[in-house]
This record gives C-alpha cells, structure tokens and sequence, in this order.
C-alpha cells in the first residue's frame, strides 16, 4: 500500500477515548499513533499513560471512596459479633502506595496494549501543523512530525482553578468536590464542603439533596451559600481561607490544611494550535464543536470524549465513541454513538446511580401532567443489624402517565448505585414502561428489588416508605 | 345449619341491597381463608383484603425436631432469606476488616468473632418483621389466627391452637401456601437426634462450632460459607454434585471460591451414621464413594440441607381430594394455581413446579388474590424469574442455564459471551479474582435474543435485578452492546461482553 500519508490515524489523548479509538482502529488494520502527555498540575502533579479516569478520576477515585466505605465497614462488623478494639485509626500513606500502585499498573498495563495491538505509542504533546500533520513535542522540547489521513482530538480537560480568589493557585488542589470530600470524611478527615449555590448542577435536585443530607449527617461540613475570597498562607504552614457567607453578608475565616478546588473543569485546547487549522470551539465551554459523527469543522479531523462539546464528561461514552468513530474511519461501519439515556453513578458516602431524565427535565419537557412518578423510601437489610440511619436511602423512577408508562428516568441512592443501575440502564435501552417494571419479579433480599416493587405515586401523597414484604 | 342457610337466602333476596355493600358470598364466614403465613400467604390475604374481601389467614410453626419456634412471617423471615443474608453480611465484614487493612486502617490482628452478638442483632431484626406483619395485618383488616388449619371440607377449615382449642371456619375460597420444612434424612442413625437444619441454625444461642453441613443445595452452601467467614471449621459433604439444577459451570467456581476461602469439601461422600460421644461432641461416619473407604471425624454441629419437604402432611387433603405429585409430595396446580379441587387453591413453596423464591410467591399471591376478587385475569408468569446465592462469591442470574439452553436450542444455535474480570476494590485489597465471571448465553443468529444471564462477583444480587428486567423487555446481545457503561463498578463487564466461547479467545478483561 503506498500510503500518502505516515498514519491512517494520529489520536492527540492517551486517555480513555484516545486509548480505546486507536486500539479500535489498529485492529481493524489501520495505521495509528497515539500521543500521550501530561503537562504538570500547578502543584507539580503528573502520571502516565491513560488519562484522567485511570489516573486522577475514576479509579483512584473509587479506590479511596471504598477505603472509606471499609471503615464504615469495620464500624457495622461490631454490630455483627466482630471484636475490634475502637478506636480505629486511618493511616493515608499506606491507602495512597496502595493506590498509586494500582494506577501504575494500570499504565503500564496499557502501554503493553498498546504494544500488542501495535499502537504506536508516543509521550509528546501533540498539536495541529495543518489538516494532515501533527507535531510532537518532548519533555526536553524535540520534535517529531507526523502526517495522518485522519487526526482524532481526543485530549480530555483538567481541573479548573478559579482565576479571581488571590491564593487559590498557590495554595489550592484540584478535583471533585462531593466524591472527595465524601472520602476525606470517611477517612476520619476533618471536612467542609462550600458550596457557591447548589449540588450537583445538572442532577436532579430531589437526588442532590438526599446525597448532600447523608453526607452531613456522615460528618461532612457544608458552607452553603458562601463564596471563597481569598487563601493565605500562615506562618505556621497552615491555609487561611477568607470567604463572604451570601446568605447573611459576613466575611468569615477559618484555617485549614488543604484546600481542593473542584470549581469545574476545562477542556485541553490551549496547546492544540486549533485556531491555526480553523477548528471550531464554543464559545461559552471552549470545547470542540462536534457533529454527530464526532466531525469538526475542518473534515478529516475529528474530536471526542470530554474535549467535545455537548457530550457527557464520562469514560465509557468516550470508550465506545472512541471504538465506533475508529470503525467508521477504518471504512467498516456506519454506526453512530447514541449519547441518550448514559447511565452514571456519584460515588459519595451514600451513592446515587441514575439513567434518563431527572424529575425536573422530564416535567420540563412532558409536562407535570403528562408524567407519574413512583417513589419509596426503603432500608437496605444490611443497616438494620448496623443500626445504620437509611433516611435518604430512596428510590424514584419518573414515567410517563399514559399508555404503557414509558420510563423516562430512573434515580437511586443507596449502596452500591452502579451495581444497581447498570442492568436497569440495559432495559432503558430495549424500551422499558412501568409495566415492565411490575412484570419483574424480584430478587430477594437486595436493595435492587425494591425498584420493581414500586407503586406509590408522588400525585397520590401516601408515605412512601417500603414496610416489610 | 340447612335452615341457616334457607333463612340467609330468602334474607338475601329480600335484602338485595346487602349484596351489593355485602361481601357477594355471604354463605360463609369468610371469602377468603389462607391457610400459611409466609411471604405467600401474608401477600395474598393482604391484597385480598385490600379489594374488599373478608380474610382470615391462620399462621402455625411447629416446631423444629430440636423446638425451635418462631413467629408470624414463614420461613423467609424466620428461618431463610433475612437471617441468612444477615449472617452472610456478618461473613462479609469479617473479609471487609480484613481489606481494610490493606487500604489504611490500622485493625489489631487476629480480630474474633462473637456468636451472640451476631445472633443477637439478627434475631432482634427478625422479631421486628414478626411484629411489623401482625401490624400490617391488623391495618389491613386481615383476622390472624395462630392456629394450625387443616381441611374439613371445600369450604370449611379447621383451626387448632396449641393448646388444643379448635376453631371451624367457612370460606367461599381456600388458599394453601404452607411451605415447606428442611428434610431429614431418614435412613442415617442418629441424624435427626444430634443434626440441626436451617430452622435451627439461624436461632442458636451459642456457636455451632465445628460444624459439617450435608448437603449441596444452595442452602447449603450459603449456610457453610458464612460459618467459614465467621471463623468456624467448616465442611460441607457432597453425595453428587453442588446447586443440582443451576449452571454447572457457575456451580464450579462458586465452590471453587469457598474451597480457596477455606470451606473443606467432601466431595461424592455419603453420610452413614451420627453418634454422640461423652465429650459431648458429634462423630460422623461416612462412606468416600471414590475411595470405598470409611471415614470418620468428629464436630461440635451437623446441619442437614438435604432438600425440603412440603407441608402437607397436617392439612386433611386426602380427605378433601387435593391432588398430589407422587414424587415431591407438593400440590398439583394448574396455570391459575388451582387444585383439583375447584375452590381450594395452592402456590408458593407448597406447588409443584414452582420456583422456591419469596419473591414468585409474593407476586403470585398478589395476583391470586385479585383474580379470586374479581379484579384481574393475569396470571403470574413464572419464565426468567432471577435469583442470587448468597455464597462468599454471589452467584446472580436470570434465564436458562447454558446446559438448558442447549438442551433446548442445540449447541449450534447459541452464543455465550463471557468474561473473566476483576471487581476494581479486589486490588488494593490483593484479593484472587479468579472464580469472579460472566457469561450470558444468547440465540445465535438474528437480534440474539438473550437466554441466560450469569454473574459471580460481589453484590450479585443487586447487579442482576435490573438485567433481569431487561428479560421482561426482551432483551438481545445488541441491546447490551447499545448500553454504556456506569465506570467503575463490576455490572459495567456484563455490557462490555464481546468474547464467545465459540472463539477459544482467552476471556479475561483487560483494562479499558
């Protein structure tokens, strides 16, 4: 084959999208390179090979959201005849090697996938030269060129720091605000969350406020309503934060150790000499503007995964974009990603896995008459034992009112949410009504099952807390 | 009694006006008598009464070869599923303090564990469900009755008290949903005078100890995993096979996990006798089918879960002419779960050819009672109903096996995808993954239909249920493959799914 250019396929991101597009598109033949880079976090930060969810999102994430699920754990084992000596101390030291140990085999193992599947791999920080060429460039600063029938953006965002608080980048750490404050607590860490106005913009709000309620009733301080005006370092090596409480106009100060900003992310495309080869951002996100094929406005190139506009900030919808956008490329398939009814899952203390509309966008769009919503309070049995409060352990899936009741969402907070929800996100996916619902039968004792035993409406007014079977 | 009657029709045709607020019986005391209080018989008297109809359901445990008693709620609550899972959420703290360690926490080894405390908290729980029943039956107007019925005709019951006081009632419908109690074997000496079974283990004051659980069904089995976790020394004898009539390759690694666990197995061993010696303690002797030999060993328990027999034996239905199956003693029952005797009707445990499940008899309870109301002709469809055995590995599914489905469709015709994966909490944890598996067995050509669905990992229960409602909605291999992933959790490797077994492709997941 007399190639025209080097690469069928050069993809900027070794991330989730990145990584699973150009492993696609080697096994479907093609030629492809994928350049990985970390620039440094402000506080000097790096990692390896894949991207924000193996190495700063999802998977440590959840690694220090279960070693505060295990203390918990070892809390309930008491009421269940284990003797152990309180009280029980965290050691963070032993919990990070733990953890940083994982995340680097998961480098490491996906560099050695990246050898099988022949994926040239290259640690250079790309950016566009023309529609068909990309530069590489090292940490030491040299350069390398590539030419490519098809170039594939795929290079995530990073934490956002925010630009007007004095301090707040000399000082400040970055990520996700509930999730990490929800394990910092339950590492026996002293924590505050301050929230500017509400909780998890974008979730339904009903869901919001039980997570935000279980997580202060967990020990998790909450700054409602305050707004950080400035971070200072004292003498003594400890932060002192400065911030105006909205709500009643004073100014207030406290000290603290760290001081994580999770103020939202922004997408990577400084670097990417975008503007040079007229790729198309938005102009309120400045992310990559995408058409239904992940296309950008300049025709070969194309972009996905969190740096695209409009589409979810999660790994498996960029996984299969990525996987089918390499088939469609490689000529053998026409298939485009189905972005509706994503699943997703908030991995706080008390966890909220959900799938569709929330109640708000459902009665936004249908109406409050035109949609039924069934709702229950319900315990897991492994609280009870525990003696464990399950106040905001509930369920509610919002329907529509006439003919088979088609559900348009589905929200539960409760242990293990992604465990719940995945299989329930499956029959979003085959049609699901509400009658499809009650024609499940359940599975005994679990959490799960009290989804296909609703039937208490929100319109109805009845309590709508589960009794015994 | 006959000029009762005479007098009470004449009234109703006076009366019409009564038959409307009335019940539209009137010639018996009650619409519906339900002879059974478990999950299915507290379903169907409290739906039935929730439509307007006249209940009495009686409620009677006799107690256990070693008198273990318990109160309103049937063998689920008292003696199966809640206590069971309780304790198996005991045994899985007791691995939780151990991964603790390795994420941080700084626990004091060796950490033991207190019987009591444990049966303590767990008995707590299950006198609260008592009590939460006899309310709710109350609320619901449903007349109690802790009386042992049994049949005096086709529309008398018979209620006997322990005591010996009696009580007859009338109904225009009889409804049998008594379960079933764990068998003993009868051919062992000494096995019912020193063995224990799932009635008695859940109420124990003290430790079982040392224990030999017979058996492999999935009582069995959750019984010897959760004494495993708890500490105690335990065995489980096989005379065959384990889960007769689940996936037998989902069987394999579920005792493959125990054995790694430290559950001994004796596997194709028959139990010949008990005896107790002056120590106090149990001497099994058994026979090694493979070897030939004798074999000998002592414990502080043996725990019988070698099937269970339906409760029929107290109920008067021979005398009635309520058919039976020959073979497994339960009720012979049509689609709508009637008997062959036309107002008498059975479901649950009790009938044959149904699921042994809570949840089947609650559903199937419900809608009896409305169709005996009058209210609805559904019937309760029995196909894909999911389970999960609550073993130290879960195992969760819905569907056929693949064994099933190749009875019924012929290797050619079926697909199994399957994956080995590893739940992301096993690393830091440095826990084996190896028994951790899916597969899902579909038709092979077309939309491939999904037949069977099954899941080893933590939390199978939960991950299961709502893949078993994708089976409602007729769910097929692209339905999975159109589904996105919730990340990280171990659900998400049920809709990555790509490698067949057809293709000899080595199964396990790599990262994404």
């Amino acid at each position: 084959i007399i190639r025209k250019y080097e690469y069928d396929l050069v993809v900027i991101g070794g991330g989730s999208g990145g990584l699973a597009c150009s492993k696609e598109a080697a096994q479907l033949g093609q030629k492809v390179a994928v350049l990985d880079y970390v620039e440094p976090s402000v506080k000097g930060t790096k990692w390896g090979l894949g991207g924000t969810c193996v190495n700063v999102g999802c998977i440590p994430k959840k690694l220090m959201h279960q070693a505060a699920l295990l203390g918990t754990a070892v809390k309930d084992a008491k009421k269940y005849g284990w003797q152990i000596s309180e009280p029980v101390s965290h050691d963070w030291a032993t919990m990070a090697e733990g953890v940083q140990n994982h995340v680097r085999s998961l480098n490491w193992g996906h560099r050695v996938q990246l050898q099988d599947k022949k994926v040239k791999y290259l640690n250079m920080k790309g950016s566009l030269v023309d529609e068909h060429t990309v530069k590489g460039l090292t940490k030491a600063g040299k350069e390398m060129i590539l030419t490519a029938k098809n170039i594939v953006i795929a290079t995530g965002g990073r934490p956002k720091y925010p630009t007007h608080v004095p301090g707040a980048m000399e000082h400040g750490i970055t990520n996700v605000a509930l999730e990490c404050a929800g394990f910092l607590t339950g590492i026996g860490l002293d924590t505050t969350v301050m929230v500017r106005s509400i909780a998890l913009r974008g979730f339904d709000q009903q869901m919001a406020g039980l997570v935000t309620d279980y997580m202060e009733a967990y020990g998790t301080k909450f700054a409602w309503k305050c707004v950080p005006r400035s971070v200072d370092k004292l003498s003594s090596g400890a932060l002192q934060v400065t911030w105006m409480d909205t709500q009643t106009g004073k100014e207030q100060k406290d000290t603290y150790d760290s001081v994580l900003w999770a103020v939202g992310r922004a997408p990577e495309t400084k670097a990417l000499g975008l503007d040079k080869v007229g790729v198309q951002l938005n102009n309120e996100t400045g992310k990559i503007v995408v058409g239904a094929d992940e296309s950008t406005s300049v025709p070969n190139i194309y972009a996905f995964g969190d740096i695209s506009e409009g589409r979810p900030e999660l790994t498996p919808t960029a996984i299969k974009a990525g996987k089918l956008l390499a088939r469609r490329l490689a000529g053998q398939s026409a298939e485009l990603m189905n972005y509706d009814n994503v699943p997703t899952t908030v991995f706080t203390p008390l966890e909220y896995g959900c799938v569709g509309l929330s109640e708000e966008e459902a009665e936004r769009r249908h109406g409050t008459d035109a949609i039924e919503v069934y709702h229950a309070f319900y315990k897991p049995l492994e609280f009870t034992v525990a003696e464990r409060d399950a106040s905001q352990c509930y369920i509610k899936v919002v329907c529509e009112r006439r003919g088979d009741q088609k559900i348009l969402g589905l929200h539960f907070t409760g242990p293990n949410a992604g465990e719940v929800t995945q299989g329930f996100a499956m029959s979003f996916q085959c049609g699901a009504t509400y009658s499809h619902l009650l024609q499940t039968v359940g599975i005994h004792p679990t959490c799960a099952e009290e989804l296909i035993k609703l039937n208490i409406t929100k319109r109805s007014g009845l309590d709508a807390t589960v009794t015994g079977c």
